[in-house]
């Protein structure tokens, strides 16, 4: 019962909203297809948008931050968008940094960071 | 009145089934989505530890009244190999599956009370409680 995350291209950005909660297989299986579809559509950006999600445990925090070290071995950037007020206290509380890691408030303000960020 | 209902932890599914019932319990006992978030999170990293280090065990999710106060406790059990050295386990940054769980202090800084009973060759037995304020 494997639900795949869509993954959307947009020029040279792909976006993706994570609308339910992940479990492990799902979040094995979209670092995967995120990166093939990097590799596929040469795009230099993701926006991953977590506006729905109320709670991330450590092993998601994992498997997010792997990709976007993956993605970056690969020369697309990422930006997390729209975590929790809740969502941030819990990974600060359990002791998780996801460090060097682009963020922004929402996908619109996402995209305008990772714009900028290409245009440099 | 003291309620509560378990899950088997068997497979990566039931730490999602746990966390699902988690949820559920601490929206009808009226927790804040923050504090939803905190126990949701509790029992995910227990029920993987569970499934990690145990291969099996259950959780017990329980509506609790203390006096004026009412919380949730979480209790997660399990007969597999122990804790060999627990103050070590409370040790930040300690980790033996290679950082896949957040690890033991991470849940306790979660929750208000938090508690392991452990013996080698007999099993583990975590409790966590958060209150409601």
């Amino acid at each position: 019962m494997n639900m795949r995350i869509p993954i959307l291209k947009l020029n040279e950005t792909l976006i993706v909203s994570i609308q339910w909660e992940l479990d492990d297989q799902t979040a094995i299986q979209f670092q995967e297809d995120l990166l093939k579809k990097i590799h596929a559509t040469t795009a230099r950006g993701v926006v991953i948008d977590l506006t729905p999600i109320d709670f991330i445990d450590s092993f998601i925090a994992k498997v997010l931050g792997d990709v976007i070290h993956m993605s970056s071995l690969m020369g697309a950037k990422v930006v997390l968008t729209g975590i929790q007020p809740g969502v941030a206290i819990t990974l600060v509380e359990l002791g998780i940094r996801l460090e060097r890691i682009m963020t922004a408030l929402d996908l619109e303000n996402g995209l305008e960071k990772l714009h900028k960020e290409l245009e440099e | 009145m003291e309620y509560g209902s378990s899950v088997e932890i068997n497979t990566e599914w039931d730490i999602v089934a746990a966390r699902q019932l988690g949820r559920n319990e601490a929206k009808k006992i009226g927790f804040g989505t923050v504090d939803q978030a905190r126990i949701t999170t509790a029992i995910s990293e227990l029920a993987r530890n569970i499934y990690l280090y145990a291969g099996m065990g259950r959780i017990e999710i329980t509506c609790i009244l203390q006096g004026q106060m009412k919380g949730i406790s979480i209790i997660a059990s399990d007969e597999g190999p122990g804790i060999t050295d627990v103050r070590k386990v409370m040790d930040d940054g300690f980790t033996t599956s290679g950082g896949l769980g957040a690890g033991m202090p991470g849940v306790k800084r979660l929750m208000d009370e938090f508690n392991i009973a452990t013996e080698r060759g007999v099993g583990t037995t975590i409790t966590a409680i958060k209150w409601l304020r």
